[in-house]
C-alpha cells in the first residue's frame, strides 16, 4: 500500500474567520481568510454588523436633527462629517428663496475645528497603526495628544467625540473666553510632536520592513477603486478636494498636499503624518486670519436661521475632504424640512473594498498592515 | 465641460433612444425653484453598461471615477444615479437610470468601475434593485435572508427574523 | 564513585562529629537517627524553599515590566495597590486564582490540563543551573549548560500542546509559529554557547563563572571580538527563545489574538504567563554566567558586595534592556524572523566559532604569552574590521531608509 509521498502529504486551505471581535480589524469588521499556512489566499471582508442604516432614519429626520446622525458614521471625525452635510444643506437652501448666510467667524471655526478634528483622527491611525505593526508605545504617544484637542473640543461643544457642533448657518457656540490662546498653545506644541512620532515609529527599521512595499495599489487602481483621501494621495496623486474644490473658505490658506511615491503601506501612512503638520498650518493660519480682522471680538458666529429649514426641491451631490477622503452627501429634497433621500458615500467602504484584490497571497501580517494603513472606520462602513 | 455639455455629446454619440433627456435645474420661479446639481443624463436602462463604458473611455470625458451610486425611491419608479468625476478633466457628470418598481433590474457597471462593486451590493441590499451581470450579490450590509429592502418607501420591517423579534 | 549523597553524609557525618565533640555531646551523632533519610528530607525542603524564592522572580518582573512600560510611555502605571503599586502583581494573582477556569468544549481535555504545567515546569526547572553565588546551592552539575539547553527545549513542547489542544485556529497559528521559532533560534543560541564551552573547556556553570573571576576584563565577553559578537548573538536569540517583541509572533496580540495561550484563562493562563517572566529571568542569568561574569565583581579587587548582588544587578540590567526593546520597537514579519536567523544569526555564529577556535587554538600553542594581554584581547584590533564587514552583511540586499514622500502644492 505504497503511496506517492506527495498524497501522503497533501495539505488544504484553513478557513480563519477574523473578527468581529479582533484586535486590528478596528472595529466589527470580519474577514474570511483562506489561509495555506500563513499565506492567505483570499480575504472576503464581511461588514454590516454596526449597520444602523442612517440612511432611513435621514428620511424620517428634519434638517438639524440629522447632524448628531451624522457625528455617528465616521465617530473618529465627527466634526468633518457634520461639515460635509451642512455644506450640502447650505447649497441646497443657497438656490431657494431664503439662502443662508454664514458669517465669516463661524466659517473659520469650521476650518479650526475640522483640522483639529483631521489632526486628532491621523493620530489615532498613527497610533492604531503602531498596535497593529507591533509597537505598542506610539499609541499611547498618540492619545495624549489627541486627549487634548478633546478636552478643547469638550470646551467648545460640550462634547467630547460626537460634538453636533457645526451647525446649518453657523456653528452652536462661539469661542469661550481665552479659548484661542490655549489653541494655539496647543499648536505651538504639537507640530514639533509629530517629529517625535516620525523618530519613534516612521522611520523605525523594523516597521519599514514590515510596510515597504506591501499592499501597493497604484494610482490607476485606486481610481478605479473609488480610492481618495490619503489613500490616493499615498499612490502619488496629489487630489485632494480642498484645493481641487475649495469648499467653505479653504482657498484662503496657503497649505501643500503631501504625497507618496510608491502606494504602499508605509506611502499611506506618511501621508497622514504630513498631513497633520499641514493640518497646523492651516489651523494656525484660521488663528491668525481670525485675529488680523477682529473677528474674535464679534459675536457673530451663526447665521439668523430661523423657522423650519425648507431647501428648494431636487437633488444635490456634494463632497468635502474628511480625514479618510472623500466624503459624499447626496440629497433628494421634495420641498419639504424632511429630505426624501440621504445617500452618503463613504470613503472608507470604497477603500475597504479593495481589500480582497490586495490581500491574495501575502501574509497574514500583512493583511493586517493593510487594514491599519487604509485607515478606516465601521461606523462609516456600515452606517 | 459641464454637464449639459457631457449629455450633448452623449447624445450625439447614442442618440434620443438611449439618451432620453436631461433632467437640469429649473430656477424660473424664484419662489419654489428646482434644483438638480449636478444635472442628470438620463439614460435607457439596458444601456447604462455601455454608456459607462464610453464615458470611461472617450478621450474628452475620460469620465475614470465612480464617485457615488445612488439609488433612489421615486414612487413609481427606482432610480440609480451615478455620480462620476474625471480625474483628468476635473469635470463631473451625472447619470441616472430609472427603472419600474415592479421589475427593478439595471445592469451592473462592475466591469467599469470596481468600486461600482460594493455600491451595487448596498444598493440590492438597502433598496432591491438588481444588477444583471454582477459577479458576487450576496448581502453585504444586511444579514443573510433579510426580507424586504429597508429603503424603500413602502418597507416594513419583518416580524421575526430566524426566530428573534425584530422590532423591539 | 560514591553517589552524591553518600558523600555529602560523609562529610556531614564528619562535620557533626566536630561540632558534637565541641559540644561535648559524646562526639558522636546519634546512630538512631538515619542521617540519609533526614538529608533527602533537607534537599527536598531545599527545593521547595528555591521554587517559593524564584517564583516571587516573576511576580517582580511583572511589576518592574509595568512600571518601566508606564515611564516609556509617559504614564503612571499601577500605583493604587501597595506603596508604589508594588502589590499589584499579587493582587493581579488573586484575581487569576478567582477567575473561571474555562476548557473548550472542543479541547482535547488532558493535553489542554498538562500545556501549562510543563511549560511551568520546564522553565522553572533550569533555575536550578544558575550560579547566583560563589557556592551553589541547587545544582553544581556537571552538564549544567547541557542540562539548560535540554531542559528549555520542553517549553515548545508545552507551547505546541497548548495549541494543539485548544482546538482553535488562532492557538494553532501561534504553536506553530512558535515550535519553529524556537527551534530555530535554538541553533543560534546553542553556538552561542558552544564558544563559551570551546574557551573555557567545560559545562559545569559554576567553573565558568570561576573562570571570569577578577573583573570586567575577564568576562567572557570581552575576552575575544568573536565572544563579544556570540554574547550579541546569545542576546538576540534567547529574546527570540522567551516570545518577547520584536519575536513575539507566537502571541502576537494584533494578528492572532493571544496566540497559543488564547483559550486559557484563570490561574492557567497564570503559568504561562509566570512561566514567561521565570524564562525571561532564566536567559538573562544564563547570559549572565556565560558572558558577564556571573557572580563576580566586575571591579578588579573590589569585593565589598556578595556575590548574589552583581549576579541579580546584572541580571536586572539586562531584563530591562529586553523590556526597553519591547516597548520600543514593532513586531517583525514571520518570514522575516526566520530570515533573521538563517540568514544572519547562523552564518554570523558559525564564522564566530571558527574565530574562537583560532584563538583557543592559539593560546594553547602558548602564542603571544610573553605579551602584557592575551592574544584574544589583541584580537580587539580586529574589532573595527569584523564590525565594517558585520554591517555590510546586514544592510546588503535590505532596503536603504527611505526619505519621506515628497511634498507637492498645488
Amino acid at each position: 500500500m505504497a503511496e506517492p509521498a506527495t498524497r501522503a502529504l497533501r495539505t488544504d486551505t484553513m478557513v480563519l474567520s477574523m473578527g468581529p471581535q479582533h484586535p486590528s480589524t478596528h472595529g466589527v469588521l470580519r474577514l474570511e481568510l483562506m489561509t495555506d499556512g500563513e499565506v492567505v489566499q483570499d480575504a472576503i471582508p464581511h461588514i454590516g454588523y454596526l449597520h444602523r442604516n442612517f440612511e432611513k432614519y435621514a428620511e424620517n429626520l428634519t434638517y438639524p436633527q440629522i447632524i448628531p446622525y451624522t457625528d455617528r458614521m465616521d465617530y473618529i471625525a465627527a466634526m468633518n462629517n457634520e461639515l460635509g452635510f451642512v455644506l450640502t444643506v447650505e447649497k441646497l437652501l443657497g438656490r431657494g428663496p431664503r439662502p443662508v448666510e454664514v458669517p465669516e467667524k463661524a466659517e473659520y471655526i469650521r476650518v479650526i475645528v475640522c483640522e483639529l478634528n483631521r489632526i486628532a483622527s491621523h493620530l489615532l491611525a498613527f497610533g492604531t497603526y503602531g498596535l497593529d505593526i507591533g509597537a505598542f508605545t506610539p499609541f499611547l504617544y498618540a492619545f495624549r495628544d489627541r486627549e487634548t484637542i478633546l478636552e478643547l473640543f469638550e470646551e467648545l461643544s460640550g462634547a467630547r467625540l460626537l460634538y453636533n457642533y457645526i451647525r446649518v448657518g453657523g456653528v452652536a457656540r462661539d469661542f469661550p473666553p481665552e479659548f484661542h490662546h490655549r489653541l494655539r498653545r496647543f499648536l505651538d506644541y504639537f507640530a514639533p510632536q509629530v517629529d517625535v512620532y516620525d523618530t519613534l515609529l516612521s522611520n523605525n527599521k523594523i516597521f519599514l520592513e514590515r510596510t515597504t512595499g506591501i499592499g501597493v495599489l497604484g494610482v490607476d487602481d485606486c481610481i478605479q477603486n473609488g480610492w481618495t483621501g490619503p489613500n490616493i494621495r499615498g499612490a502619488g496623486l496629489a487630489w485632494d478636494l480642498r484645493k481641487e474644490e475649495p469648499y467653505s473658505i479653504y482657498d484662503r490658506f496657503d497649505f501643500a498636499i503631501p504625497v507618496g511615491k510608491n502606494g504602499d503601506c508605509w506611502d499611506r501612512y506618511m501621508v497622514r503624518m504630513n498631513e497633520m503638520r499641514e493640518s497646523v498650518k492651516i489651523a494656525r493660519q484660521a488663528l491668525d486670519q481670525m485675529e488680523e480682522r477682529g473677528l474674535l471680538e464679534d459675536e457673530n458666529f451663526t447665521a439668523n436661521v430661523r423657522g423650519t429649514l425648507r431647501p428648494p426641491a431636487g437633488e444635490i451631490y456634494m463632497r468635502t475632504e474628511t480625514p479618510r477622503g472623500d466624503l459624499g452627501y447626496y440629497i433628494h429634497s421634495d420641498g419639504s424640512d424632511r429630505p426624501a433621500r440621504v445617500k452618503v458615500r463613504s470613503p472608507c467602504f470604497t477603500a475597504l473594498s479593495a481589500l480582497r484584490d490586495m490581500s491574495r497571497g501575502l501574509l497574514i501580517a500583512d493583511v493586517v498592515a493593510i487594514i491599519g494603513s487604509i485607515d478606516i472606520v465601521m461606523g462609516e462602513i456600515d452606517r | 465641460m459641464t454637464p449639459e455639455e457631457i449629455h450633448d455629446h452623449l447624445l450625439d454619440r447614442f442618440g434620443g433612444d438611449v439618451v432620453t433627456g436631461l433632467v437640469q435645474s429649473d430656477e424660473s420661479d424664484p419662489k419654489s425653484p428646482v434644483i438638480y446639481d449636478p444635472a442628470q443624463s438620463m439614460i435607457g436602462a439596458s444601456a447604462i453598461a455601455d454608456v459607462a463604458m464610453f464615458c470611461r473611455d472617450d478621450d474628452a470625458l475620460r469620465l475614470d471615477a465612480l464617485m457615488c451610486l445612488s439609488a433612489l425611491d421615486r414612487g413609481a419608479h427606482l432610480s440609480v444615479v451615478y455620480n462620476l468625476h474625471s480625474m483628468a478633466h476635473g469635470h463631473v457628470a451625472a447619470l441616472r437610470v430609472d427603472v419600474p418598481r415592479t421589475a427593478a433590474v439595471v445592469p451592473s457597471v462592475e466591469r467599469v468601475w470596481t468600486t461600482a462593486s460594493w455600491h451595487e451590493r448596498e444598493a440590492h441590499d438597502l433598496m432591491g434593485i438588481a444588477f444583471s451581470g454582477h459577479s458576487d450579490l450576496r448581502p453585504l450590509i444586511l444579514p443573510e435572508g433579510w426580507e424586504g429592502y429597508p429603503l424603500r418607501k413602502d418597507y416594513e420591517a419583518q416580524e421575526y427574523y430566524r426566530g428573534m423579534k425584530v422590532p423591539f | 564513585m560514591t553517589h552524591p549523597i553518600e558523600a555529602f553524609a560523609a562529610r556531614l557525618r564528619t562535620t557533626l562529629a566536630q561540632t558534637t565533640e565541641t559540644l561535648e555531646l559524646g562526639g558522636r551523632w546519634p546512630e538512631a537517627i538515619p542521617l540519609e533519610g533526614l538529608i533527602a528530607i533537607m534537599l527536598v525542603l531545599l527545593a521547595a524553599v528555591s521554587v517559593a524564592l524564584i517564583a516571587v522572580v516573576p511576580i517582580v518582573l511583572v511589576l518592574m515590566e509595568r512600571k518601566i512600560s508606564a515611564y516609556f510611555q509617559d504614564r503612571l502605571g499601577p500605583t493604587r495597590v501597595g506603596p508604589w503599586g508594588v502589590l499589584v502583581t499579587l493582587a493581579d494573582g488573586i484575581k487569576l486564582l478567582f477567575k473561571e477556569d474555562l476548557i473548550p468544549p472542543q479541547a482535547d481535555k488532558m493535553l489542554f490540563r498538562l500545556a501549562p504545567y510543563v511549560v511551568f515546569g520546564s522553565s522553572f526547572a533550569v533555575v536550578a543551573v544558575l550560579p547566583p553565588f560563589r557556592s551553589t546551592v541547587i545544582g553544581n552539575l556537571q552538564l549544567g549548560l547541557f542540562i539548560y539547553l535540554a531542559v528549555s527545549s520542553l517549553v515548545v513542547l508545552g507551547i505546541i500542546m497548548a495549541g494543539w489542544s485548544s482546538n482553535s485556529k488562532y492557538s494553532l497559528f501561534g504553536a506553530l509559529r512558535g515550535a519553529a521559532q524556537m527551534v530555530s533560534y535554538e541553533i543560534p543560541l546553542g553556538l552561542a554557547a558552544l564558544m563559551i564551552v570551546m574557551t573555557a573547556g567545560t559545562l559545569n556553570m559554576q567553573h565558568l563563572v570561576m573562570d571570569q573571576v577578577g573583573g570586567i576584563h575577564r568576562w567572557y565577553m570581552f575576552r575575544n571580538p568573536f565572544l563579544f559578537i556570540g554574547a550579541g548573538i546569545y542576546f538576540i536569540s534567547s529574546i527570540a527563545e522567551v516570545n518577547r517583541t520584536p519575536f513575539d509572533l507566537p502571541e502576537a496580540e494584533s494578528e492572532i489574538v493571544a496566540g497559543f495561550h488564547t483559550e486559557y484563562s484563570g490561574l492557567r493562563f497564570a503559568y504561562f504567563f509566570l512561566a514567561e517572566y521565570a524564562n525571561v529571568f532564566v536567559v538573562s542569568g544564563i547570559c549572565v554566567a556565560l558572558f558577564m561574569g556571573g557572580w563576580s565583581s566586575p571591579i578588579p579587587g573590589f569585593q565589598a558586595l556578595p556575590g548574589i548582588v552583581w549576579f541579580v544587578g546584572k541580571v536586572l540590567v539586562l531584563v530591562f534592556v529586553m523590556m526597553w526593546i519591547r516597548w520600543t520597537v514593532p513586531r517583525v514579519r514571520v518570514d522575516q524572523l526566520m530570515a533573521v536567523c538563517w540568514k544572519y544569526l547562523l552564518p554570523i555564529s558559525f564564522v564566530n566559532i571558527v574565530g574562537t577556535g583560532v584563538v583557543v587554538l592559539l593560546e594553547r600553542e602558548g602564542w603571544g604569552a610573553e605579551l602584557p594581554i592575551g592574544i584574544g584581547h589583541m584580537m580587539w584590533i580586529a574589532v573595527p574590521v569584523v564590525l565594517l564587514v558585520l554591517g555590510l552583511l546586514a544592510f546588503s540586499g535590505t532596503a536603504p531608509v527611505r526619505p519621506r514622500p515628497t511634498t507637492v502644492g498645488r
